[in-house]
This record gives structure tokens, sequence and C-alpha cells, in this order.
């Protein structure tokens, strides 16, 4: 995106939330709606024919993106909030019964909190928090104390989108297989920045939004090892979703049997462009490469903490190490409200998150009422970040 | 005023954005009611109007902090933009 905003060059900062978009996945958009709508799975005709082909090549690709074993493994929903709570309705609410625990960590963003709190009022299963330590890592001690052959699932992000803290989930996922239970990981951090290999991680469900990583707004992924699929209840009902509905004159019922994974979870018309959208980010991050795309977020977070470190007034929080974790950088600046900070940056173009971020719990530990957060992805620049540091520089020095 | 706003946060904030074309002409007359008590380079003013402090942006925006009653934000805001 090139512009202006309050007379200076955009610098956007604000990649947690969302990112901008590539002419390629806008042209994607665009073409399919130019050239080629139709409602896909639907008809013979030749527009609906070639929107089911491109939508479903867009599965495949997502699915050799993060390696899964198959592309029916591969569940479009809204995003990875929808993904979420899609597993727990269909499988927490089914497969966790009283007195059946999960573990969640005090580092989980507001949709994977709330999901498992509302399902868990229904079910009665009991939810315990593994404790995050006050560097915002995952306090891993806590977690070995807490699982026991009693934990059906464990829920966690791959990477905070507060402090941009790595979780080791390879070995969260063993740990989890151990004792018999299985692992949710919330890729929405980790997905748009590293590779992502669902079968060494070894994990159980993955979930991501596309918006996150170059595509558009209201289309996500689940992953889920087939078997789970298979003995999953929908999500939704609708059309699609169904192989069969028979009604029966002599009960007065429908009988209902359910479509094969994916599209037994995806009732009714789904995000047909937004699909083949996020099939060209996809493809356009793998041209560059995800290691790639890694290595320059490391170069531009540990740049950051070394320039940020010259400013007095101002709190990094989280990891010191930039080794443990992405590029996401929580501060604040004594005397002053995140949002003032966000405000003061917006007036020279540069545009950061304020708040709580949605995870609440975690401000708790690190003891804020808010805060400010840069994030990073690969269209951003050293250049950008010096810019950055002059303009908090300047609002340091004058502030008093 | 495009919008009023509560920030998201602990702080309890609200965020008032003026309407894009009418912005400076909403930061001139606040500017000429209110006092000033600091200011950075005419981009950030921190202000006192009947008792009540505020910071206000160059770029149309204002942060009221620990607002509880927004009939009494919306008042003040009436007086300091007519």
């Amino acid at each position: 995106m090139k512009r202006e905003i309050n007379g200076h060059k955009l610098i956007y900062f604000d990649n947690a939330a969302t990112t901008q978009k590539p002419r390629q996945v806008i042209a994607a958009e665009q073409t399919f709606y130019e050239s080629h709508n139709g409602n896909i799975h639907r008809a013979v005709h030749t527009l609906s024919q070639e929107a089911t082909e491109m939508y479903e090549d867009a599965r495949e690709k997502i699915a050799h993106f993060i390696n899964a074993q198959d592309s029916s493994e591969i569940i479009f929903v809204r995003g990875a909030t929808e993904a979420i709570n899609l597993v727990a309705y269909s499988w927490g609410l089914h497969n966790l019964k009283q007195d059946d625990e999960m573990l969640l960590s005090l580092m989980e963003h507001h949709s994977n909190i709330v999901p498992w709190e509302i399902v868990s009022k229904i079910s009665r299963f009991k939810i315990k928090y593994v404790q995050v330590n006050s560097d915002g890592t995952l306090d891993y001690a806590d977690l070995e104390k807490k699982i026991n052959s009693g934990t059906k699932l464990v829920s966690l992000s791959h990477v905070s989108n507060v402090s941009g803290v790595i979780n080791d989930v390879n070995y969260v996922a063993k740990l989890a297989h151990d004792n018999g239970a299985l692992i949710l990981v919330d890729g929405a951090q980790s997905v748009p920045h590293m590779p992502t290999d669902v079968q060494k991680l070894d994990v159980d469900f993955l979930v991501f939004s596309g918006h996150k990583m170059l595509g558009p707004t209201g289309i996500g992924v689940l992953y889920a090892k087939r078997h789970l699929l298979e003995r999953m209840e929908p999500f939704q009902g609708g059309g699609e979703m169904i192989k069969d509905v028979s009604f029966s004159q002599k009960n007065g019922h429908c009988a209902i049997s359910w479509n094969a994974p994916p599209w037994k979870f995806e009732a009714g018309t789904p995000n047909v462009a937004g699909g083949i959208a996020l099939g060209e980010a996809v493809r356009y991050l793998q041209n560059i490469g995800m290691t790639e795309v890694l290595e320059h977020e490391l170069a531009l977070t540990a740049y950051a903490f070394k320039r940020l470190h010259e400013l007095k007034k101002l709190t990094i929080y989280g990891p010191k190490d930039v080794k443990v974790k992405c590029g996401i950088i929580p501060f604040s600046l004594d005397g002053l409200s995140s949002h003032d900070v966000a405000l003061f940056c917006d007036n020279f173009g540069i545009m950061l998150r304020s708040g709580f971020h949605c995870a609440q719990p975690l401000h708790q530990i690190f003891n804020l009422q808010s805060s400010a957060r840069a994030s990073f992805y690969l269209y951003n620049t050293l250049e950008e970040i010096d810019r950055f540091v002059e303009v908090l520089k300047e609002l340091e020095q004058f502030w008093r | 005023m495009a919008r009023v706003e509560g920030t998201c946060g602990a702080e309890k904030d609200v965020i008032v954005i003026f309407k894009y074309e009418k912005k400076e002409e909403a930061v001139a007359r606040i500017l000429k009611k209110a006092h000033v008590k600091n200011s950075i380079a005419s981009i950030i003013y921190e202000l006192t109007y009947n008792g009540t402090s505020f910071r206000l942006y160059t770029s149309g925006k204002a942060i009221f902090r620990g607002i509880k009653n927004r009939e009494k934000l919306n008042e003040l805001l009436t007086t300091l933009l007519i």
C-alpha cells in the first residue's frame, strides 16, 4: 500500500492484527468475480465447474503449505476464531464430559478462551490455566504439573499475539499425546510467519486466519487429522454438508447422512473468492519461502530491540532474547498511555496497535493497563524501524 | 464528530474522532476555548476545560481519561465545539 497518512509515508506496524495484500491476491479475487463466478459443487455448467476447481485447488495449495496428509483435512472457515469455535462445538461439546479436563494458557487470545468457557458451562468439564512466567514465556513446569490422564485437550497458541513468544508446540504435543490428550494449536500468529509442518509438529488441530497472511478477511482454515474429522459432529447444518436428506412418510421426519470431510463442515455457500485469494496468498508466500520470511522478521525484531533500547523511558515486555520470539514487540512509555503512543505515531503515518490486543489475562501478568504493540511482516524494512524510533524519541523528549 | 469510541484496555479511556473534513475546524475551536497545559510540537496538546483534562491530537482525535458518564462528555464536547 503506497499512500501518505497525515502527510507522512505510511509505515504499517500492525501486522499481528491484519496484513496488507499483494496485487496478486487482490487480482485473484477480482478475476474470480469478473470471469469465473459461480456457486461451487452445485451445478454442471462451466462457471460452477471452474469455480469448484479453483476453490479445491486453493485447498490443495493450503494442504501442501502446512504439509497436511490430504486436502480433506483442510476446512475453510471465516478465520481462526470460527475454527476454534468449530472444534469447541463439534468436538468439545461431544467429547469433553463432566470431570474431564482441558488445559489453556494465560497467554491465549480471547478467541482461545471464550469458546471453551462457553462450552464448559454446557458440558461441565474443567478448564485449567497454565501459568505464564513474568517474561511472557510459558511455564512448562506448571504445564507438566497440571497435565494428567484426565486431560482430554490442550489448546495453546503457537506464538503469543502480545509478546511474540514462540511456544514449543512439538514438546507440548508429545506431552499431550503421552497423557492421552489431543492438542489444538492456534497458529494465527505462527503460520503467516514461519514454516509449518503439521505432521512434524504432530498437532491434532491447527487454526489460522487468511487476513494475517496476505489473504482477504473472512477466510481462514481449520486443519484437523482426518480420523478426527470423520468422527466429529457437524458444526452447522445446511446445503453441501449433507450426503442425503430423505423424508419418511412413516415417522414424519427427515433422515440425514453427512457428507465426507471437509464438506461436512462447510454448510452453505462458502467464501469462494476468499478461499481462492487465500490460495494465491499461500502461493505468493511459498515463492518467497517461509524460512526467508522468518529470517527477515527476526532480523527486523533484533534491530528494533537494539534501537528501542536507546529510549530511556521505554519498557519492552516479554522475553529479552529475540531468538525465542517472533516479530511482535509490546512496549510502553513512562507517563503515557498506549493510546497516546499509538495516536502520536499515527500523526506520523505509523500504524501501531494499542490496548489489550484481546489478551487481557496476559496484561494482568505484565501488570499493565494496556500496551502499545509494533508487529512486523515481510514487507517492513530497517529504515521504517529507524523512522519509528525517531518518532518515539521525539515523543519521549518533549513529553515531560 | 465522526465517532466516540471506548478504548481497549483497563484505562476506560474514550477516544473522540472528529469528521475528517471538519477536523481542523474542531481542533481550532477546542484550542480557543480550553487551557493548554502542555504540548509537543503542535501535535499533541494536554488541555483542561471546566475541570476535565484531556489530550487533543491535531490529526483530529482527542482522548478523555476515565470517563464514566458519556452524557457529561457529550455536554462537554458540545460546549467545546459550538
